[in-house]
């Protein structure tokens, strides 16, 4: 990853990273060793990112085998520790979009209302537009009000094509067409947009495998990527979200929203720890171009540096 | 998530059973799992210590109700203090100004517009006559699709022109309402992050300029530990008069709820509990703990159960509920068995998970129309009702005084009924856990 994509990413993630550190720092400032109470307060210090409640106290052992060895409380040392168990829970390396050696690759795009699957579809899009490559989008979300216009706009400033059809048509039908065009017109991408809908919903997630079964019988292979979009807003319940979804869909990868608030996203430790679906993608600003490739390493380093 | 939490506050509250009384030492365990359940839950952390620190007070300093078991006990006041911290009673809102203007705020993607048109279809069930206004320019077809609810469900909204400048756009409308006759002015504004200052700024102008009756937060109940500061900043920047939490038909024990009613003193008012315009609820702070606790209201349960039922029976009825292929037979008997209790919805409704079945049961009064159709049919209908053809149900309607429809309303709801149940497979297991509990 070059520096300057690294930079970003890191002052998308400032808030966390600014919590996080002034938290452990004010915490572990002045302190000569670790009690009890510090200990607390790094609970609460962790907690506060999402993270839920096993990572918290996996990371809380880790601090008192931590305290074990080392007699004197070096905050630095501290902070690296924490790193390395943050980057070894979040995996190895980044996982790269799955591109397809014959075009075009489908992307399925997932997830319950709100959370700013259009947006990343539209971000996507700018970033395969910007590599030269053609991309189609697929408004299959005809059911909230204003959904497909609102995708209209943003392809065309994304650079993309679109496949549409009325509100309130068979989303599988808009699918089945978009598949059908993206492969007569040689496009490189179809990225399909669905309407968002809570896990829960039984005849929602069934409604959104038959998408995924046309598109699979009108182009062998795809879709190539299923992508969960979640809200670093969220808290416990994406973990019950990316379950579900996965449980249905099969997911690829997961695509972490709205990380330039003052969510911390701390839940992806979660998630990781339970499945074994990688993150790929963070949305961390409203731009088109605040998009950023999630690369495990540098998410720890914003963290705790 | 759902049995873990029931089965770890059970298991909890029987750890202490069988103790006569409340110590600090003996309850230690079961409050630091009650504190578990609420950060699992989603109460953000600070809220989470200083209601632990409630509990553990009022629970030591109540010893001497010793008639009732320590976890009960526990229970009531984990439950009761909840309730007192989410606000009591429900309210309504003010609208005694005409136009009453409405300011909903927000984060992106938190349910604004939407529940912008489940208010204006709310209060015009109670013949009042609102007009929506999009004040959001911002969002790639935000204007759009509050139009496009308009004319979906019949209400009037606001056309903003081409003007970017909500305040203006705010503000041109009320005129408008007053101008025409329209008594509620509800304004959709742009979803924002609350450290973006230009557009706090923008809703500080608004509401000066405005002077709304009620500025509403409207949150996403799935939001965790956030929720903190997302109130506070917008309840300091608007002083906002309650909040709207959405997306609560979902599984997340909404423990959001609890941190806004903590850290900004404000009721939360409504509740969207579906995609369609009618499912906006009023706030109800006991379901809401109970919701959070995970465990339905299990001491109710248990001492309505206990008047009308041993506990054969209880766990007969159990049992049915439980199996997958429930005939209507069952389904007359449990209804006459339940009814004893109360009414079945009610019943439901303290049941964990079971809160799902609520208006699926036929009401009271229906109840003796059902009993005659499913007794107008052959043992084999009763067990097989898919056997039921058009000469079957016509036969069934004459025989019961009954119509073909009402015989196919029946089949509908048992139907229903059926699909919940077994979907709920693993909630049962959860509930035979609270059975052995209640009754020990």
């Amino acid at each position: 990853m070059s520096k300057t994509l690294l930079g970003k990413l890191r002052s998308g993630l400032k808030k966390t990273r600014d919590r996080l550190t002034s938290g452990i720092v004010r915490v572990v400032t002045g302190k000569g060793k670790i009690d009890e109470e510090l200990l607390e307060e790094l609970e609460g210090t962790f907690l506060q990112t999402d993270m839920g409640v096993k990572m918290t106290s996996r990371l809380i052992e880790s601090v008192r085998e931590f305290a074990k060895t080392e007699r004197r409380l070096d905050k630095d040392l501290l902070l690296q520790r924490l790193e390395r168990d943050v980057a070894e829970a979040l995996g190895p390396e980044p996982v790269l979009l799955n591109v397809s050696a014959s075009p075009p690759t489908v992307i399925l795009v997932v997830g319950v209302n709100g959370t700013g699957k259009t947006t990343t579809i539209a971000k996507l899009a700018k970033t395969f537009a910007e590599d030269g490559k053609k991309a189609l989008v697929a408004a299959c979300d005809t059911f909230r009000a204003a959904a497909i216009e609102q995708l209209a706009i943003l392809a065309e400033r994304a650079g993309a094509s679109i496949v549409k059809h009325k509100h309130g048509a068979d989303a599988a039908a808009v699918a089945f067409d978009a598949a059908e065009a993206s492969t007569a017109r040689g496009m490189d991408f179809l990225i399909i947009d669905t309407a968002g809908r809570l896990h829960t919903k039984v005849n929602l997630m069934e409604e959104i495998k038959k998408v995924q079964r046309v598109i699979a019988k009108k182009i062998p292979g795809a879709p190539h990527e299923v992508l969960l979009v979640l809200d670093a807003t969220t808290g416990q319940n994406s973990l019950q979200q990316a379950k579900m979804f996965h449980d249905t869909l099969g997911l690829t990868g997961i695509v972490m929203a709205k990380l330039d608030g003052t969510a911390k996203g701390g839940i992806l430790l979660a998630i990781r720890q339970e499945l074994d679906i990688p993150i790929k993608f963070v949305g961390i600003g409203e731009n088109l171009d605040d998009l950023e490739p999630f690369v495990p390493s540098d998410f720890a380093q914003a963290l705790f540096t | 998530m759902f049995d873990g939490l029931t089965a770890r506050l059970q298991g909890a509250f029987r750890k202490i059973a069988g103790y006569t009384r409340l110590s600090e030492s003996n309850i230690a365990e079961a409050v630091r799992e009650v504190r578990l359940a609420l950060l699992e839950a989603d109460v953000n952390y600070k809220v989470v210590k200083d209601f632990i620190e409630g509990v553990k007070e009022k629970a030591v300093g109540r010893e001497a109700l010793r008639a009732v078991l320590p976890g009960q006990q526990l229970i009531k006041i984990v439950h009761d203090d909840l309730v007192e911290l989410m606000g009591g009673v429900a309210r309504e809102m003010d609208l005694s100004s005409s136009p009453a203007v409405i300011m909903l705020v927000g984060l992106q993607g938190s349910g604004k517009t939407t529940t912008a048109a489940k208010l204006a279809r709310r209060f015009k069930k109670k013949g009042r006559n609102p007009l929506l206004v999009p004040c959001d320019t911002k969002r790639a077809a935000a204007v759009e699709q509050l139009l496009a609810l308009g004319r979906q469900f019949g209400e009037t909204v606001f056309e903003p022109g081409d003007g970017t400048d909500a305040v203006k756009i705010a503000a041109n409308s009320v005129k408008y309402a007053r101008d025409q006759g329209f008594d509620t002015v509800i304004l959709d504004t742009a979803g924002r992050l609350h450290i973006d200052d230009e557009l706090m700024n923008e809703l500080r102008a608004m509401k000066k300029r405005l002077s709304p009756r009620e500025v509403l937060l409207v949150a996403d109940a799935m939001t965790g530990q956030d929720a903190v500061n997302i109130a506070s900043a917008f309840d300091e920047v608007l002083d906002i008069s309650g909040a709207i939490l959405t997306k609560l038909d979902g599984d997340t024990r909404g423990g959001a709820a609890l941190s806004i009613k903590a850290v900004s003193g404000k009721p939360i008012k409504f509740v969207g509990v579906g995609e369609k315009v009618d499912d906006l609820e009023l706030f109800h702070p006991d379901r809401m703990a109970t919701r959070i606790l995970g465990m339905g209201d299990v001491v109710t349960l248990v001492e309505k159960a206990q008047e009308v039922m041993d506990q054969e029976q209880a766990e007969e009825l159990q049992r049915k509920l439980r199996k997958h292929g429930l005939d209507l037979e069952d389904y007359l008997t449990q209804m006459q068995s339940v009814r004893k209790m109360g009414s079945l919805d009610s019943v439901l409704k303290m049941m964990p998970g079971f809160d799902q079945l609520k208006g699926l049961a036929p009401a009271e009064e229906e109840l003796k129309r059902v009993e005659a159709i499913i007794q107008s049919m052959t043992p084999v209908e009763r067990r097989n009702p898919r056997i039921l053809d058009g000469s079957r149900k016509r036969r069934i309607a004459t025989g019961s005084g009954t119509s073909v429809q009402e015989v196919n309303r029946l089949l509908k709801g048992f139907e229903q009924a059926k699909k919940v149940i077994k979907k709920m497979g693993k909630f049962q297991k959860g509930l035979m856990k609270v059975g052995g509990f209640s009754w020990q």
